[in-house]
C-alpha cells in the first residue's frame, strides 16, 4: 500500500483521533515538566551553594571553617571560623525546644485523648492561624514586648539577648508539634486504648502509659521537625538576638545565628564575587546541611511510625 | 470450626456456671472483707484519678491557649504602638527619614505587584504539577522521586530560597534585584504548598466520576479539566490562598535578593493610556515589600520609628489572618457540603 493510498482510507473521525492522541501527549508532556519543576528547584538549590561556597572554600580552609572560633568575615583581619555562628543558631533553637516541646505535647495529648470534637473543631483551626503569622511581626513581639518584660526579671538582660527570641520562635512552633504529634497519637489503634480502659485505667493514665508510647516514634518525628523550623528560623532572631557573632551558649548575651548572619549580609552592599559575599553560601551550605539531616531524621521516625500500624 | 467454636463456648458457660454455685470458699470472703476494708482507701484512689484527669484537661487547655493567649498580645500590642499612624496618610506617603511623615506607599504598591508575579508563577506550576502527580504518574521511580523533591522542598528554610535567587536569578540570569526576580523566588518557595493542596483536593474526588466520564468517551484531558479540576477547585483555592499569604509575610528571601529598603518611587504602571495598554517594566523595578518596610523600621535605634513598625505589623498581620481565616473558613465549608 503506498501511503497516499492509506490516507484515503482514514476516515475523517480517525484523523481528528489522531489529531486529538497528539494533543493529549502534548498537555501530558507540559504537565510532567510542571512537576519536574520541584526536582529543578532542588537541583538548583545543591547546585548554586555548592559551586558558591567552592570557590568560598578556595579562599579558606575547611580546617579553619570548622575549628576558628572567629567569625569575621568583613574585618580587616578575617576569620572565618562558622562555630559562632552554630552555637547561636543551636543556642537560639535550644530555648525554643525547652518552650516548643513540653507545651506542644501537652497541646498534643490534650487534643486527641481529652477533647471532644468541638473543641477540637475550634482549637485547631485557631492553631492554623498562629502558623500563618509572618515572623517578622514576631521578631517586632521578641525585640519590643518579650525582652522588655523578661528585662523585668532579669535587670542585666541586655537588649539584644537569645532568650527572648528563643521563647518566641518556641511559641510559634508549638502549633508544628502538637499538629503532628496529635496525628501520630491519633493514629493509634482504639482497641488499644479499650484495653486500657478495660481494665480500669483512667484518660489520663491511657494517655501517658498507653497511647504516648505507641506513638512515640510519630513523636519524635513531630520534635525532630520542629528543631528543623528552629534552626531555619530567620527574621525573630535577626530582628532580636542581636548580629553579632558571638561564640557562647549563654541566652542571657546577644549573638548573631546562621540565618542573621545571612540577612546582615545582605542588607549591606557587598560585591557579587566577593569572599564577603560567598561566605553567605558556606554559611547558607551549613544551614542546608543541619536542616535536611534533621528533615531526613524525622520522615525516617515517621515512616517507621506508619509502618508500625 | 464454627460448630467446634459454639461447642467450646457451652462448654466454657457450663464451667462458669458451675463456679458461680460453688459455695463461697473462706479465701474469697477473707477477701472480700479487706475489700470492704480498704473500699475508703480504693474510693479515694478513684477520685484522686479522676482528679487527676480534670488537672490534665485544664493543663491541656492552658498549653493549647499560650499559642492563641501570644496572638491576641501581639495583636494588641502592635494596635497599642501603632494606633498613631492609622491613616490614610500613612498608606500614601513615601518612606521619609522623619518617622511622623513616612508611610508604606512603596511598599504595599510592591507587595501587591510581588503577590502578582508569585500568583501567576506558582499556580499554574503547582496546579500542573498536582495534576501531573495525581492523574498522570505511574507509580515508579519517577514519581518517587518527584513527591520526595515536593516534601523535601516543603523543608527547606525560606533563607535558602533567597540564597538560590540571589546566585541564580539575581546574577546567573541577570534578573537583577527586581520584582520578577521576588515573585518568582516566592513562587518557588509556595510551590510545594500548592502542589499538596492540589493533591489532597483531587485524591478526595471518587473514582466513578472518571469513570462515568471515560464511559462517554471522554479523553484523558477532557476527564481531567472538566471533572478532576472543576470539582477540586475548592480546595485548589484554599491551599493558594495559604500560599500568598505565606508569601506576603516572607521577609528573610526577599531581603538575601537584596530589596532595597529605602524605595521612594513606584515602579511603572503595569496599565498605559496610550496602546497596547499594559506594559513590563514594572517588572525589572527596584521595589520593597510591606515586611522588609516593617524590618527596616524595627532595625532603627530612633522609638519613633518602631511606632511606624507597629503599624505596618497590625497591617500586615490583619490581612494575613484575613487570609488564612478565609481559607480555613472555605476548607470547612466544602468539608461540610461534598456529598458524593
Amino acid at each position: 500500500m503506498t501511503p497516499a493510498n492509506q490516507n484515503t482510507i482514514i476516515s475523517p473521525r480517525l484523523a481528528k483521533n489522531i489529531k486529538r492522541n497528539v494533543r493529549e501527549r502534548i498537555i501530558e508532556f507540559i504537565l510532567m515538566l510542571a512537576a519536574l519543576s520541584a526536582v529543578l528547584t532542588t537541583f538548583a538549590i545543591v547546585g548554586v551553594l555548592i559551586v558558591e561556597s567552592l570557590s568560598f572554600f578556595e579562599h579558606v580552609s575547611l580546617v579553619d571553617f570548622l575549628t576558628d572560633t572567629q567569625w569575621t568575615p568583613l574585618f580587616e583581619d578575617a576569620h572565618f571560623g562558622i562555630m559562632p555562628l552554630v552555637a547561636g543558631t543551636l543556642t537560639t533553637s535550644a530555648i525554643a525546644l525547652c518552650v516548643a516541646i513540653p507545651v506542644g505535647t501537652i497541646g498534643a495529648i490534650y487534643l486527641s485523648e481529652f477533647a471532644s470534637h468541638k473543641a477540637r473543631e475550634i482549637i485547631k483551626p485557631v492553631l492554623e492561624l498562629l502558623v500563618g503569622v509572618p515572623t517578622v511581626v514576631f521578631g517586632y513581639f521578641a525585640l519590643l514586648f518579650v525582652t522588655p518584660l523578661l528585662q523585668k526579671i532579669f535587670p542585666e538582660l541586655p537588649g539584644f539577648n537569645m532568650l527572648g527570641p528563643g521563647i518566641v520562635m518556641g511559641i510559634m512552633i508549638i502549633p508544628y508539634i502538637s499538629s503532628v504529634a496529635e496525628d501520630a497519637m491519633r493514629a493509634v489503634p482504639m482497641s488499644m486504648r479499650e484495653g486500657s480502659y478495660a481494665m480500669g485505667a483512667t484518660r489520663f493514665q491511657t494517655a501517658v502509659k498507653v497511647v504516648t508510647p505507641a506513638a512515640i516514634s510519630g513523636i519524635i518525628a513531630a520534635y525532630i521537625l520542629a528543631i528543623s523550623r528552629a534552626v531555619g528560623e530567620t527574621m525573630v532572631v535577626a530582628v532580636a538576638a542581636g548580629q553579632q557573632p558571638n561564640l557562647t551558649f549563654n541566652p542571657m548575651e546577644s549573638a548573631a545565628t546562621i540565618t542573621a548572619y545571612i540577612v546582615q549580609v545582605a542588607l549591606g552592599d557587598l560585591p557579587h564575587g566577593s569572599v564577603g559575599y560567598q561566605s553567605i553560601f558556606a554559611a547558607g551550605l551549613v544551614l542546608m546541611i543541619m536542616t535536611l539531616t534533621f528533615n531526613i531524621l524525622g520522615h525516617i521516625a515517621r515512616k517507621k511510625f506508619r509502618e508500625n500500624y | 470450626m464454627h460448630v467446634k467454636n459454639s461447642a467450646r463456648i457451652t462448654k466454657v458457660n457450663a464451667k462458669q456456671n458451675e463456679i458461680s454455685h460453688h459455695p463461697m470458699t473462706e479465701l474469697a470472703k477473707k477477701s472480700q472483707a479487706s475489700v470492704l476494708e480498704n473500699l475508703d482507701s480504693v474510693r479515694a484512689m478513684i477520685k484522686r484519678h479522676k482528679r487527676n484527669d480534670i488537672l490534665f484537661s485544664i493543663i491541656g487547655l492552658i498549653a493549647l491557649m499560650i499559642g492563641l493567649l501570644t496572638l491576641c498580645t501581639l495583636f494588641i500590642d502592635l494596635v497599642m504602638d501603632g494606633y498613631p499612624r492609622f491613616n490614610m496618610d500613612f498608606l500614601s506617603n513615601f518612606p521619609s527619614r522623619r518617622a511622623a511623615k513616612a508611610g508604606l506607599l512603596s511598599a504595599w504598591v510592591g507587595s501587591l505587584l510581588v503577590m502578582t508575579v508569585t500568583f501567576l508563577t506558582a499556580v499554574p506550576m503547582g496546579v500542573a504539577a498536582g495534576l501531573y502527580l495525581e492523574e498522570y504518574a505511574k507509580k515508579g521511580w519517577f514519581s518517587d522521586l518527584i513527591e520526595i523533591n515536593v516534601s523535601n522542598l516543603a523543608g527547606v528554610p525560606s533563607i535558602v530560597y533567597g540564597l538560590l535567587a540571589l546566585g541564580l536569578f539575581v546574577y546567573g540570569l541577570g534578573l537583577g534585584q527586581s520584582i520578577l526576580t521576588a515573585g518568582l523566588t516566592l513562587g518557588l518557595l509556595i510551590l510545594p504548598i500548592v502542589i499538596v493542596s492540589t493533591r489532597e483536593s483531587i485524591r478526595a474526588i471518587p473514582i466513578a466520576i472518571r469513570e462515568a466520564a471515560y464511559a462517554v468517551g471522554a479523553t484523558k484531558w477532557q476527564v481531567v479539566k472538566d471533572h478532576v479540576l472543576k470539582y477540586s477547585q475548592g480546595g485548589i483555592l484554599t491551599g493558594v490562598i495559604i500560599g500568598m499569604a505565606r508569601a506576603l509575610g516572607e521577609t528573610a528571601p526577599v531581603i538575601t535578593i537584596g530589596a532595597l529598603t529605602f524605595i521612594a518611587f513606584l515602579p511603572p504602571s503595569p496599565l498605559t493610556e496610550a496602546a497596547p495598554f499594559i506594559n513590563f517594566d514594572w517588572l525589572t523595578s527596584g521595589f520593597t515589600v510591606l515586611p522588609i518596610q516593617m524590618f527596616n523600621w524595627l532595625s532603627r535605634p530612633d522609638h519613633a520609628f518602631h511606632i511606624n513598625a507597629a503599624a505596618t505589623g497590625a497591617i500586615i498581620i490583619v490581612v494575613t489572618l484575613l487570609m488564612n481565616g478565609t481559607a480555613i473558613y472555605l476548607r470547612y465549608q466544602i468539608r461540610k457540603n461534598i456529598k458524593w
